[in-house]
């Protein structure tokens, strides 16, 4: 009976606090991330202008774009395109 | 009482490209991924996000690779524990040679296993029960602050909590009543 005593059961609930809001809602956005990084990385390849300006400057040139400059797509467009 | 999908449901559904599937799995395992590198592992807040992040980065553009749709939780534990000790050794880089993994950290693992069902289990309750438990156990607010955000007497709070972690009890028993029996 032990195991769901309330003290343990208290106990286990206070075990696993919740993570910062924007960290949970970055990880939930990241299929929404991936389509558009589908979509920049096939743009870079075709439009060397564009390709440049992200590699001048990638945040600034996501956000030109229309894209949201999150870290993590960011992230994702210089692995994917080897900036 | 609420209709909880199991793991291997949910795992489908994100496979299948549902992405409010994928959002109820990251609200489903983001405490866990998060206790796992600040409990066992003791990371900084910094490098927590890191390897939060990445954990779920990772699960996703690797879900397919998933060969029991069931062993989620064990899997985003290992990815978890391997990002956490990268994250561990590319601290001690800049230091002195490679730390040891910390010494509990199969023990927390499997504390914070035990709490995941608890809190799978919270997720059966009722939306009253389940937000006044979290409000007060998980999120650490005083009985005042629960009893503004819920429109609550605060007199009544510690009541509510008790009854509720007794539905908790029932709950838990009703999954799992071998380990009534056997006290564990």
């Amino acid at each position: 009976m032990r195991d769901h005593d309330e003290e343990i059961l208290a106990e286990r609930l206070r075990a696993l606090p919740t993570p910062p809001q924007a960290w949970v809602k970055a990880a939930q956005e990241i299929p929404l991330a991936r389509r558009g990084l589908d979509d920049i990385v096939d743009r870079a390849r075709a439009d060397q202008a564009f390709r440049d300006a992200l590699i001048a400057d990638l945040e600034r040139a996501l956000e030109g774009a229309g894209y949201e400059p999150d870290p993590v797509l960011a992230d994702a467009v210089r692995s994917r395109l080897s900036l | 009482m609420q209709v909880v999908e199991t793991d291997a449901q949910l795992v489908a559904r994100c496979r299948a490209g549902d992405d409010d599937a994928w959002r109820e799995l990251v609200d489903r395992f983001s405490r866990y991924v998060y206790a796992i590198s600040v409990q066992a592992f003791r990371l900084s807040e910094a490098d927590a996000e890191d390897v939060f992040q990445e954990v779920f980065a990772r699960a996703y553009e690797h879900l397919h690779r998933l060969r029991d749709d069931s062993a989620i939780r064990p899997w985003l534990a290992q990815l978890t524990r391997r990002l956490c000790l990268d994250a561990i050794r590319s601290g001690a880089r800049e230091q002195l040679g490679d730390p040891p993994e910390p010494r509990d950290v199969d023990d927390t693992i499997t504390r914070l296993d035990e709490a995941l069902v608890v809190h799978e289990a919270l997720d059966m309750l009722s939306k009253d029960c389940r937000e006044i438990l979290d409000r007060f156990f998980a999120q650490d607010e005083s009985y005042r602050r629960i009893g503004e955000a819920l429109d609550l007497p605060p007199g009544t709070i510690a009541s509510r909590i008790s009854r509720c972690l007794v539905k908790l009890r029932g709950e838990l028993e009703g999954r799992n009543p071998a380990a009534v029996e056997s006290g564990g």
